[in-house]
Parts: structure tokens; C-alpha cells; sequence
């Protein structure tokens, strides 16, 4: 079997410090235990509009293992960049690495987290059953939104607007019987004159 | 059949003068088609040897370094190649080549590749792939090797462009050696190879969009430094990235100056000297009891180059749990990821440590802790029982072998408990004389990581450790040691076990011993004759020196069958995700933890 023991004092017997880390690596602060919870984040990434890029941010959101919301993307003024937009609910350090993972990858020019007051919108169609077109227009008025396609007994609704505001929406739409609902995820901007450059700078111009 | 019939001359011929004119001509050849452009850039980027298996969708590609300076060794499966060309990239610093065919080629080439991602070795990999108009057809040998392999690569390339295929080989070597290194893939489809092109591939350069860090911000590294300063109880932990940044010499300039203990890492044994005084040996798993006590007692642990990986660290909660964390690093996404950094100093290690030394004025007040440390390792000295009892206990054959080697032999293993004895009972001094599947932890890297490491320096002594599992996966590729005449001595620590396995089960499994013990294995002596290389049986511990002393001596592959003692365990032993502080001394002590 197994050698012997190895010389020197057993575990009781060592010199150990008071200290713990948390889960996150952090060391506790005793004053104030230092554990971040989840929050949303907002990230608005510039890439190189090329094939394989979404598979391969999508890919790197995956097997870290990202608690991720919705990722859209989409052309840009400029032809060789594209934009997404990923919202993701993790812890602060969470955050904190899927924003450098994600900077990290070679196709990728620049990533900004948007501030909490960004603007964030989301488009959905909504297909509804139903009879009477007036009334489910009038619905799709009270959100905004409207009526893009009629038949005998169907009408699809189109609504933009946050995502608080498309769930509400197709809440309401129950009442005559959502058949089918398709949602594109957030397209995010900074209010004001703020942009992203291709260098990754915030600037206001 | 004679051996040595097949052995390449390796000798200067006299037509060497002729064949030298011959190259300056080819180094101003034009680009003629896609695969040439690849074979050029690889020259253009100071390439001299590249290893791999020829097969379908890569021939245009070999039929293109038919004309080149480059030597090719071929390896006995792709595997081989991608471990070689690793192995070679790590003592060399320079991305080592591998090279494949479509499908399983491409396929085979993925566990080398993912090992040289995990030990961010430079490396880079070209595959065939089928022609551009077959792709998404399911061709015959055909898969999608930029997919399978785009989580383990640092960026790769489908290269289906004839007149842009050079350039993408060139920036996928300037990516693979830059910043953080790493593996990186150009995928080639056959067409494209085939395909005419007069494009020169340019010199080799990083993407825009990379911009690894070079010094640390100041107001950082000033504060770091007060830090460093008023430590009680500093420890540096030196890791792989020391090495792979040149930084060894800065490191113990510097750790020397501040009089600061030393720990290091797996991947960074070699980067201080584990003869000094500082030097508390390697943190971890199967760490030094001095190391795991200083990193759990340490107020200020400075990490340079190192990732925190979970074999190092334990339990997080208890890893370092006092200590403030400087940590020096040139991948932004390692801060934080693992262990929080209280100083984050982002850049070049080499650099970074010169900035740190540059703002320091006073070195800590640490005797004490320095007389605690020196109390730890004599306390807690690496230890095996009885070294005169038979069977062989593995450690006598590695320190043995550690005191009869040169000074700047190279070390290579495979994986499992010889990996940790040639840890633990070899002394490393210097940087580039460790090379081990240190992350990915792959059972078969022993066998050919020697080979592409005597490649990278045929002047310097090669021993391979390795186990008798780990062996087996790989021993394919002694044929290619044999064929190639190189002079490395494989040691097989023989228990006839996936022997770490087996102690886990022991330990954790209630003994358990499902599928860990082999009921035979090969003699592997005969294996070795059979395949051309000496073959010894060292089974009496009287004659551990006298073997040792003759394969050294046996010019070319040498394989020692060590039949040692199937009871021998490691330790230390710090539990999987367990407290560091806590290192296990017996299987006693481990069932307590």
C-alpha cells in the first residue's frame, strides 16, 4: 500500500490566518461583506462584419458560462463593422470578464458597457387571432404600436419600445389569443451625443 | 535490417555550398499559387522546422515545402505533431509548426492544440481543408475545423482566398507570439493552395485590433508599491507567464533585492532558481508544504504571470485569504477572474517588475517571515520512504536522475503521478527546461513533447518521465525518435496503473479501483527494441544508478522500463478545490480533510 507519513506538523497544527474570500475570489472585508449580486448589464460591442463572428462571441458567451438576455446584431455606417448588442444579468466580476473576454477576441474593435440610462429597445411582432381588427388596433395603439398585416381571422402586430413595455403588450394581446410572438432582443444606444469609435473611445463630437 | 539505414545524416554534405546559393535564390522565388504563399510567409517569419502528417487536402501545402529549406518532421499521428510542435515552441520560443490534413487529421490535431491554449504556448497550426465548393457538403473528410477549434485557438483562419492566404499565415504566427501567447489555426482549403497567385505574403503583424498592454498605469504601480513596502509576511508567486515573457532574470533580480520568498507554479518552475534560499519550491496541488503555508499565511501575495488556476488555488476562500493580491499580468481577462487583484498591473512582466523596482525605495520588514518560511521547508521536507527498499520507489529514479543530468537539461512528462515526482525530485534552476501538459493535463504528451523539445535544442540533455498509461497513449511516436536519431531518454515510472487515478479512488472513491489498474501492460524494454531504441528493465534498486548512467550514455532514444513500487502515492496533497493550508502528508491525514 501507500507510503508512510510524510514528516511534519498534521493540519491542526499550522500557522492559518482569520481570513476568507468569497465565491468570487474577493477577500471579506469583515466590515463589509463584499459579495456582489447580479445585475443587468447593457454591452455594445464593435466588431469586424465578417462570417464567423457571431458564432464565435455567441460560442464565448456559452461556455463561460455567461448568464446571457438576448444578443442582436447588425450592420453599421460603416461596412466592415458590425454592432451587437448583449445584455447579460451576472454578478459585478461576471460582468467584469465578459466584457474583457469578449474585448479579447481578434474580430472584436471596441466594447463599451452603456450606462443604465441607455437607451434600449426591442421590436416584436405579435400574430393574433381574432375577428375584429379595430379592436386589437386599438390595443396595439395604446402600446404604440401597429397593425402591419390583416386576414380574415389573423392580425399581426407590430410593437417597439422596452422590453417592460413589449411584455405588457403581449399580455394585453391575450385577451383575443396570441398565436405567435417574435422578439429581436435590445438594440442599445448612449443617450446624447455620446458614440463609440472605431479605436473603442467614448467621445462626444 | 540495420536501424540505422533510415536515420537522416544530419552532417553537412558538400553540396552545401550549392545548395546554399540555391536558397538565396529561392528566398526572392515568386509566389505561384496559395500554398506556396503559405510555405513563403512561414519562411518570411523565420520558420525552420514544422511537424505533422501528410494526408488529401494538405498535399498542395507539402507539395510546396517539397521546394523549401524548411525540415519536416513526420510524425506518426497528428497528435504527435501538434505535442511536438508545442514542446518546440516552448524551449524555443517561437511558435512551433504543426501541420495536418482535413477531417480526422484536423480533428487529431485538437487535443495539442487546446494543451497549447490552456499553457498559452506559441504554436501554430495549419490544416487542409476540402476545396471551397465541397465545404457544407459533408465532403469526404471534411469537418468544420475553424468551429471545433475557435474556443481553443488565440484566432484562427479559413484561408479560402489564394491571394490573401500568405498574409493570413503570417499575422496567425505574429498573433501566436505576441502578447499573451497561444495557439493559433489557418485552415486551408484545397482549392485555394491550389490556386494561382502572384501575392507575396507581407511580413509578419499583429491584426489592428490586438493591443496587448505594455507597462502598468503609474498610479497603480505606486500604490502597489507602498504596499509592497509595509508587507509583514510578502510572497511573490512566479507563474508561466514569467517564462513566456522572459521575465526570469527581472524576477529574481528583483525578488533578491526586496529579499521576497519565492513560490512558484507548475508552468513557472524554472522561472527562480529552486536552489535559493528565497526559493519555497511550487504552490498547489501537490505543492511543497513551505509554498502552500506561505500562500495561505502571505498579507501580500505579488502573482506575475499566472492565471490562478484551481490546481494552484484551491478552495478560493481559502486561498491567500489575508492577503492583499498584486497581481502582473498581460491578459486583461486574468484580472479578476479567478482571484480578486488589489493592484492590477497590466502589462509586460519584465516591464512591469523594472516599473515596480523603479518606484520602490525601501524593502519590506519581513525577517520574521523570511525565519517563518526557512521554519516551513525544513519541517516540511519532499520525502519518500525508505529509498534502499525494493520495489524502486519513483522519486529515487528522479532525484537520482536530477543529480546525474546536466545543469540545463530539459525536463518533459506526460501526466498523472510521475509528472508530480519529477516535479517535486528534479531541481529546476532555469527558465525553458520544464515543458509539461501543465493545464489540459494530457495523458500522452510525454513521448512526443521530448521529441519537439530535442528539435529545439539538439545540444541539450532530453529525459522524458512519463508513466506507463501515459505512455501507451503516444509510444507510436518513438518510431519518429528513432528515425530522426534524437538522443532523449524516456523513463517510464511503470505501475501498472493510470496510477493518480488509482490514488483518488483510494482516497475518495473508498478504493474503488474501477478501470485504473492495468491487469498487463507491454515490456516496454522489448517495445523499445522493437521500435529501434534501447530498451532497459530497471526493476532492482541497486542498479537505478548504473541504468540511469548507461541510457545517458546511449547515444539516441533510450527507454528505461522503471518497474517501481505500485503502493507509492504523492504527497502533499491539498483535496480538489480544498484548503491549501491543509495539505494531506498521508492517505491518513487526507480522510480527515
Amino acid at each position: 500500500m501507500s507510503s508512510g507519513e510524510l514528516p511534519g506538523p498534521a493540519p491542526e497544527e499550522r500557522m492559518r490566518p482569520e481570513g476568507r474570500r468569497n465565491e468570487q475570489g474577493i477577500r471579506i472585508d469583515p466590515e463589509a461583506e463584499a459579495t456582489h449580486q447580479p445585475r443587468m448589464a447593457v454591452l455594445s460591442a464593435l466588431v469586424e462584419h465578417e462570417p464567423g463572428v457571431l458564432a464565435e462571441v455567441s460560442g464565448l458567451f456559452s461556455r463561460r458560462q455567461f448568464n446571457i438576455e438576448s444578443l442582436t446584431v447588425g450592420p453599421t455606417t460603416d461596412d466592415d463593422i458590425a454592432r451587437m448588442t448583449i445584455v447579460i444579468e451576472e454578478a459585478e466580476p461576471g460582468i467584469e470578464q465578459a466584457k474583457k473576454q469578449l474585448e479579447k477576441l481578434v474580430p472584436t474593435i471596441a466594447v463599451e458597457e452603456l450606462k443604465p440610462e441607455a437607451m434600449r429597445r426591442e421590436l416584436a411582432l405579435v400574430k393574433v387571432r381574432g375577428e375584429k381588427p379595430d379592436d386589437i388596433q386599438s390595443v396595439a395603439e395604446m402600446y404604440g404600436g401597429q397593425a402591419v398585416d390583416a386576414s380574415t381571422n389573423a392580425v399581426t402586430v407590430e410593437i417597439t419600445g422596452s422590453k417592460q413595455k413589449i411584455d405588457a403588450a403581449v399580455e394585453a394581446f391575450e385577451q383575443f389569443e396570441v398565436e405567435e410572438v417574435v422578439r429581436t432582443g435590445a438594440a442599445a444606444l448612449e443617450r446624447g451625443a455620446e458614440t463609440m469609435d472605431a479605436n473603442g473611445h467614448m467621445s462626444e463630437e | 535490417m540495420s536501424e540505422r539505414a533510415f536515420h537522416q545524416d544530419r552532417e553537412p554534405d558538400p553540396s552545401t555550398d550549392a545548395a546554399d546559393e540555391e536558397d538565396e535564390a529561392d528566398d526572392a522565388r515568386e509566389v505561384t499559387t496559395g500554398a506556396e504563399a503559405a510555405i513563403i510567409a512561414l519562411e518570411e517569419a523565420g520558420v525552420d522546422m514544422a511537424f505533422g502528417v501528410q494526408g488529401g487536402a494538405i498535399m498542395p501545402v507539402y507539395d510546396a515545402l517539397y521546394d523549401s529549406d524548411i525540415e519536416h518532421i513526420t510524425m506518426a499521428h497528428e497528435q504527435g505533431a501538434a505535442h511536438a510542435a508545442d514542446a518546440y515552441g516552448i524551449v524555443s520560443g517561437e511558435p512551433g509548426v504543426a501541420m495536418a490534413t482535413s477531417g480526422p487529421g484536423a480533428t487529431n490535431l485538437v487535443t495539442g492544440i487546446a494543451d497549447a491554449s490552456m499553457d498559452s504556448d506559441p504554436m501554430i497550426a495549419l490544416t487542409g481543408q476540402v476545396a471551397t465548393d465541397f465545404v457544407g457538403n459533408d465532403a469526404f473528410q471534411e469537418v468544420d475545423t475553424v468551429g471545433i477549434t475557435q474556443p481553443i485557438t488565440k484566432n484562427n483562419y479559413f484561408a479560402g482566398d489564394p491571394d490573401t492566404l500568405g498574409a493570413d499565415v503570417s499575422e496567425a504566427f505574429a498573433l501566436a507570439e505576441s502578447g499573451r501567447q497561444g495557439p493559433t489555426l489557418v485552415d486551408l482549403p484545397k482549392d485555394a493552395s491550389k490556386a494561382e497567385t502572384d501575392v507575396q505574403p507581407v511580413s509578419p503583424e499583429t491584426p489592428d485590433t490586438y493591443h496587448p498592454p505594455e507597462t502598468a498605469d503609474e498610479a497603480v504601480i505606486e500604490a502597489a508599491a507602498e504596499t509592497i513596502e509595509d508587507a509583514d509576511r510578502p510572497v511573490i508567486l512566479s507563474g508561466g507567464g514569467v517564462i513566456k515573457g522572459e521575465a526570469s532574470d527581472e524576477l529574481r533580480a528583483f525578488a533578491r533585492k526586496y529579499d521576497i520568498p519565492v513560490i512558484t507554479t507548475m508552468p513557472g518552475l524554472g522561472s527562480f532558481p529552486e536552489t535559493d534560499e528565497l526559493s519555497l519550491g511550487m504552490a498547489g496541488m501537490h505543492g511543497t508544504g513551505a509554498a502552500n503555508l506561505a500562500i495561505t499565511n502571505t498579507d501580500l501575495l505579488i502573482g506575475v504571470g499566472t492565471r490562478f488556476d484551481d490546481r494552484l488555488t484551491g478552495g478560493v476562500d481559502s486561498f491567500a485569504p489575508d492577503a492583499e493580491v498584486i497581481h502582473v499580468e498581460i491578459d486583461a481577462a486574468e484580472i479578476n477572474k479567478n482571484i480578486y487583484a488589489d493592484y492590477p498591473l497590466l502589462g509586460d512582466a519584465e516591464r512591469v517588475l523594472e516599473q515596480l523596482e523603479d518606484e520602490l525605495t525601501d524593502a519590506p520588514d519581513a525577517d520574521e517571515w523570511r525565519e517563518q518560511c526557512q521554519t516551513w521547508k525544513d519541517e516540511y521536507p519532499l520525502d519518500y520512504e525508505a529509498p534502499e527498499d525494493e520495489p524502486i520507489k519513483p522519486q529515487h529514479v528522479v532525484e537520482r536522475f536530477a543529480e546525474m543530468a546536466d545543469d540545463d537539461a530539459i525536463v518533459t512528462t506526460g501526466v498523472g503521478q510521475h509528472q508530480m515526482w519529477a516535479c517535486q525530485f528534479w531541481t529546476y534552476t532555469e527558465p525553458r527546461t520544464w515543458v509539461s501538459s501543465n493545464g489540459l493535463g494530457t495523458m500522452g504528451y510525454g513521448v512526443p513533447s521530448a521529441i519537439g523539445a530535442k528539435l529545439a535544442a539538439p545540444d541539450r540533455e532530453v529525459v522524458a518521465f512519463d508513466g506507463d498509461g501515459s505512455f501507451l497513449m503516444t509510444m507510436q511516436e518513438l518510431s519518429v525518435a528513432v528515425r530522426e536519431d534524437l538522443d532523449i531518454t524516456y523513463v517510464i515510472l511503470n505501475n501498472e496503473a493510470i496510477g493518480m487515478v488509482r490514488q483518488w479512488q483510494d482516497g475518495f472513491y473508498e478504493g474503488r479501483r474501477m478501470a485504473s489498474e492495468y491487469q498487463w501492460v507491454p515490456e516496454f524494454d522489448l517495445l523499445a527494441e522493437s521500435f529501434g531504441a534501447r530498451g532497459f528493465r530497471l526493476e532492482d534498486h541497486d542498479e537505478v544508478e548504473e541504468v540511469i548512467k548507461e541510457a545517458r550514455e546511449y547515444d539516441g532514444p533510450a527507454v528505461i522500463d522503471a518497474i517501481i513500487d505500485p503502493g507509492e502515492n504523492v504527497y502533499p496533497m491539498v483535496p480538489s478545490g480544498g484548503d491549501n493550508g491543509l495539505f494531506a502528508l498521508s492517505e491518513k491525514q487526507l480522510e480527515g480533510l
